[in-house]
C-alpha cells in the first residue's frame, strides 16, 4: 500500500491570511547537472583503485523524485568484504606510523578537494538521494568538507589529550541512506585522524556520493588501502562486521540492526559506537517566541524530509497556547514548497525511497485507525517518484505508535503538557534519547529542562544545529558513543588502562 | 565467657539488608563455615528498582555533597578497618594481604572523593561552533549500571568497579564475589553508614553462573561493568536494551597497585555526554 493518505482536514488559509495559493506559482529553478557526469556502473574501492566485484553482481541505484535509475553498483559479497578489510589491514601499520602532522595534511587536502567540488556533489546527493538542493547545497556539503577539516587539526592533537593512545586499527563503518556524504565524512574523518583505516559501507539506496569521495581521495593523494568503500545491502553490512579482522565498528542507523551488530560484535573485544533512532522531543512553553518557535518546530520535524534521527517528531506544546500554535504551525506547514529537489526553492523533496514511503504511510494509517487526527499540506505532488505530505498529527496519546515509533518522515505527532514536570515526564517517557528541543524565553527553565531531558544533544531555541565540534550522539536506546568535539575522538582510540569492550 | 553473637550474612538493597525472597543460602568456596544468603532474579529486579530512586536522590545531589559522602565512605572504611580484615581472613587473605587491601581501599575512597566535581571540566566542555550559538556539553551519568565484581581481591576489586561508577552519579547494583562475598557484604555496612541515599548502591550475594545473564538482559539497567574476559552471551543480551558494557580483565595482582585504579577512562563509559545550543542575541 503506497500511497498519501487523502488529507482528512487540509490546511485552508484562514481569514486575514493572505495565500496566492496555485495562482501563482513559483518559477521554477532547477539547479543545472551539466558540469559533471555519473557513471554507468560503479565497482568497489578497494585498496586505492575501483575493481570489479567477485561476486559479479550489480544493482541499480535511482533518484527517488523521477524513479529513473542512475547508475549501477557493485555488490559486495563475503569476498569482497574480505578483500577490503585485507587492504584496510595492510595500509594499517604505514598509516598509524605516519606523523599526526602528515595525516593532517592529507585530511586538509580532502576537506579542500570537497570544497572545490562542492556543486558537484551537492546535485549528486540530491539526485541519488530526494533531498533539496538548497540542503545538499548548504549543509551536507559544507558541513562534510568541515568535518574533515575539524579532524585535520586534531591529528598532531592527540597527544595533548589521549597521552599514550594509539590507533584501534582497522575500523568497519555502517553508514545510513539519510545523509549519505555527511555521515561518510562524520566516520572517516576521525577514524583517519586517529590513525586507523577504514572500510565504510554506505547505504545501497544511496552509494553515489561515497563512491564519489573515493575520487577525492584519489586526488588527495591518500594512501593505498587507507579508506575502502564497498557497496551492497544488509548482508554486505553483515559481512562486514562479522570480519574478524576488525578492531572497531561504527553503525549510525536503526536501533533494531544497531541490536543486532551489539550481538554480533560480542565478545570479540572490538570496540564499538552506535548512533541509532530517535523520538524526540520537542517541547515549546507558552512564554516561547511563537514564530520562531514555529520555525524551529518546522526545521525540526521537515528538514530532509524528516528522514533524520534526531528529528523533532513529538511536539510537546503548553495546553495555554496549543490551539494557537497548531493553528499557525498549520499554516506555515502549508506554505512548504513540497517537489523536485533539485530545485533551489524546493523546502521538501522526495522521500528516499518506496521502502520507507510503505512505512510511512504504514504508521501514519495507525495513528488514524488509533483515533489521532492528520492533518496534511494541501500541495501538489510530482507524479513520478516517492512523495508525502508534510502531515501533522493531533490529538495524539503517548500509547499511540505514532507518539512512540520512529517514523522517519514528515510527521509530527503534537500533545499537550500543562506544568514542567509533566513535560520532563512525557518527554522522557521513551527508551530513545537522541535529541531534545526547548522553546522559552525563560533562561533558568532552559537550564532546568534541559538538566531533566534524557537526550544527548537539546536545542534550546533552535533546533537540528549540528557542528564538528559539538559532540552528537545518545543516551538509552539511541546509542552510545559520540561523534564530533573531543570527545568523539575516545571511540577511535586505545588509551592505555582502559576497560575492555563488550 | 560470653557466647559471641554471629553474623548473618545478607543483602544490601535500598539502604535495607534483606534476606533472599528466595529464602536460599549458599556456602562461598573460600569461607565453607558459612552461609551466605543467595540471591535471585527477583532480588536484582528489587534491587534495580531501589536503585532506580537511589539514582534521582544521588545524581541530582551537588558535586561538592558526592564528594563529601565519598569521603565519609573513606573515614568508615577506616574505622572498620579491623573487621573489614577479619572478613577478608575468613576468606583465607592473610592478615598482611588483608591489611594491605583495606589501605588500598581506603586510598582509592579518596581518590574518588576528590573527583565529582572535577568530572565536568574534564570530560564535558564548550564547543566553538560555527554561528551564532553558544554550544556546550556537560556529562551525565547513564543510569542504573549492574556491576560483577571480580572473585578476588574481593573488598578492593568491588570498590574498584563500583567507585568509578558512582562517582559521576550513577546508582549500582552489584554482585559480590561468589566465592568470598563476606568482606564484600560487610561493605554494605560501611555503605549504610556514609550518607549515600538508598539505593545508591546495592549488594547481592549469589551464583554469577546464575545472575549474571540477569543483570545482562535487565531493561532497566543502563549498564554493565563485568570482571573478568568478554563474554559473549553476556554482552549479546545486554544489547536488548542497548547496554553500556564494559570488563574489566585485570588479573587479581594487578590490583594491588592502586595507581592502576585510578582512571578517568574507567569513569567514561558510565558517563553520557549532552550537548547544548543556544542561539546567541540581542
Amino acid at each position: 500500500m503506497v500511497k498519501n493518505v487523502e488529507s482528512r482536514s487540509t490546511v485552508k488559509a484562514s481569514k486575514g491570511q493572505l495565500s496566492f495559493g496555485k495562482v501563482w506559482p513559483y518559477e521554477k529553478a532547477p539547479e543545472s547537472t551539466d558540469h559533471f557526469t555519473i557513471a554507468d556502473r560503479y565497482g568497489l574501492f578497494i585498496d586505492g583503485e575501483f575493481v570489479a566485484p567477485k561476486s559479479k553482481e550489480y544493482f541499480a541505484t535511482s533518484n527517488p523524485a523521477t524513479e529513473q535509475p542512475l547508475a549501477e553498483i557493485a555488490h559486495a559479497n563475503d569476498a569482497d568484504v574480505a578483500l577490503a578489510v585485507q587492504a584496510a589491514k595492510r595500509a594499517a601499520p604505514a598509516w598509524r606510523a605516519l606523523s599526526g602532522e602528515d595525516r593532517a595534511r592529507y585530511l586538509y587536502r580532502i576537506a579542500r578537494i570537497l570544497l572545490e567540488r562542492s556543486r558537484e556533489f551537492a546535485c549528486l546527493e540530491t539526485l541519488d538521494n530526494g533531498k533539496p538542493i538548497r540542503e545538499t547545497r548548504d549543509v551536507d556539503v559544507p558541513l562534510a568538507a568541515q568535518h574533515f577539516f575539524y579532524h585535520a587539526g586534531w591529528a598532531d592533537k592527540l597527544d595533548l589529550v589521549y597521552p599514550g593512545a594509539t590507533a584501534l586499527g582497522v575500523v568497519g563503518q555502517v553508514i545510513p541512506w539519510n545523509f549519505p556524504l555527511l555521515m561518510a565524512a562524520w566516520k572517516i574523518a576521525p577514524a583517519l585522524a586517529t590513525g586507523n583505516t577504514v572500510v565504510l559501507k554506505p547505504a545501497e539506496s544511496s552509494p553515489l556520493s561515497a563512491l564519489r569521495l573515493c575520487e577525492v581521495f584519489q586526488a588527495a593523494g591518500l594512501p593505498r588501502g587507507v579508506v575502502n568503500v564497498i557497496t551492497g545491502d544488509g548482508r554486505t553490512g553483515a559481512a562486514l562486521v562479522q570480519h574478524k579482522d576488525l578492531n572497531k565498528v561504527a553503525f549510525t542507523g536503526s536501533t533494531e540492526v544497531g541490536k543486532q551488530i551489539q550481538r554480533s560484535v560480542a565478545g570479540r573485544n572490538v570496540e564499538l559506537t552506535l548512533e541509532l533512532g530517535g523520538k524526540a522531543a520537542h517541547v515549546v512553553f507558552e512564554d516561547a517566541a511563537m514564530d520562531q518557535a514555529i520555525e524551529g518546530v518546522v526545521r525540526g520535524i521537515f528538514f530532509n524530509q524528516g528522514h533524520v534521527c534526531c528529528a523533532g517528531s513529538r511536539l510537546l506544546v503548553q495546553e495555554s497556547v496549543h490551539d494557537l500554535f497548531v493553528e499557525k504551525l498549520l499554516l506555515r506547514m502549508q506554505r512548504i514548497r513540497v517537489g523536485d529537489p533539485m530545485d533551489k526553492n524546493t523546502d521538501m523533496g522526495a522521500i528516499h525511497s518506496k521502502e520507507q514511503l510503505t512505512r510511512i504511510c504504514e504508521l501514519v494509517s495507525a495513528g488514524e485507525r488509533e483515533g489521532a487526527t492528520l492533518h496534511q499540506a494541501d500541495c501538489q505532488l510530482p507524479s513520478k517518484g516517492y512523495w508525502f505530505r508534510p502531515s501533522v498529527f493531533t490529538n495524539v496519546a503517548l500509547s499511540h505508535r505514532i507518539a512512540r515509533e520512529e517514523i522517519f518522515g514528515p510527521v509530527l505527532t503534537v500533545m499537550t503538557f500543562r506544568t514542567p514536570e509533566e513535560a520532563v515526564e512525557k518527554a522522557n517517557n521513551t527508551s530513545y534519547g537522541l535529541s531534545a528541543g526547548i522553546w522559552t524565553d525563560k533562561g533558568a527553565r532552559i537550564l532546568w529542562l534541559a538538566e531533566r531531558l534524557r537526550a544527548g544533544v537539546v536545542w534550546n531555541n533552535t533546533f537540528n544545529r549540528f557542528d564538528p565540534a559539538a559532540p552528537f550522539g545518545g543516551f538509552q536506546e539511541s546509542g552510545f558513543g559520540r561523534e564530533g568535539g573531543r570527545q568523539g575522538l575516545r571511540a577511535y582510540l586505545k588509551v592505555p588502562f582502559a576497560l575492555s569492550p563488550g | 565467657m560470653t557466647l559471641p553473637v554471629k553474623k548473618t550474612y545478607k543483602l544490601f538493597v535500598g539502604g535495607k539488608f534483606p534476606r533472599s525472597e528466595s529464602a536460599r543460602s549458599y556456602q562461598p568456596s573460600e569461607t565453607k563455615h558459612i552461609h551466605v544468603t543467595r540471591g535471585s532474579r527477583k532480588d536484582l529486579r528489587d534491587a534495580v528498582l531501589a536503585a532506580r530512586i537511589g539514582q534521582k536522590a544521588w545524581s541530582s545531589s551537588s558535586a561538592y555533597l558526592r564528594g563529601q559522602i565519598l569521603y565519609r565512605l573513606a573515614e568508615m572504611l577506616e574505622t572498620r578497618s579491623a573487621a573489614l580484615c577479619e572478613e577478608l581472613a575468613q576468606s583465607g587473605v592473610t592478615k598482611a594481604n588483608a591489611k594491605r587491601e583495606v589501605l588500598a581501599s581506603i586510598a582509592l575512597a579518596i581518590w574518588y572523593a576528590g573527583l565529582p566535581d572535577k568530572l565536568q571540566s574534564l570530560l564535558g566542555s564548550q564547543n566553538a561552533v560555527q554561528g551564532p550559538f553558544f554550544s556546550f556539553s556537560t556529562i551525565e551519568p547513564s543510569g542504573v549500571v549492574g556491576v560483577i565484581a571480580p572473585e578476588t581481591p574481593s573488598l578492593l576489586g568491588m570498590l574498584a568497579l563500583c567507585l568509578p561508577v558512582l562517582v559521576s552519579g550513577n546508582a549500582v547494583v552489584a554482585l559480590c564475589s561468589e566465592s568470598a562475598p563476606c568482606a564484600s557484604l560487610a561493605l554494605g555496612e560501611v555503605f549504610a553508614t556514609s550518607d549515600f541515599p538508598g539505593g545508591t548502591i546495592n549488594l547481592l550475594a549469589g551464583l554469577r553462573s546464575e545472575l549474571a545473564i540477569h543483570f545482562a538482559s535487565h531493561r532497566d539497567i543502563d549498564g554493565l561493568l563485568v570482571a573478568g574476559k568478554p563474554d559473549a552471551l553476556i554482552t549479546q543480551a545486554a544489547a536488548d536494551n542497548v547496554k553500556r558494557v564494559r570488563y574489566c580483565d585485570l588479573p587479581a595482582a594487578a590490583f594491588r597497585d592502586v595507581s592502576r585504579l585510578r582512571s578517568l577512562h574507567w569513569v567514561e563509559p558510565f558517563v553520557e555526554v549532552k550537548t547544548l545550543w543556544h542561539p546567541v542575541a540581542q
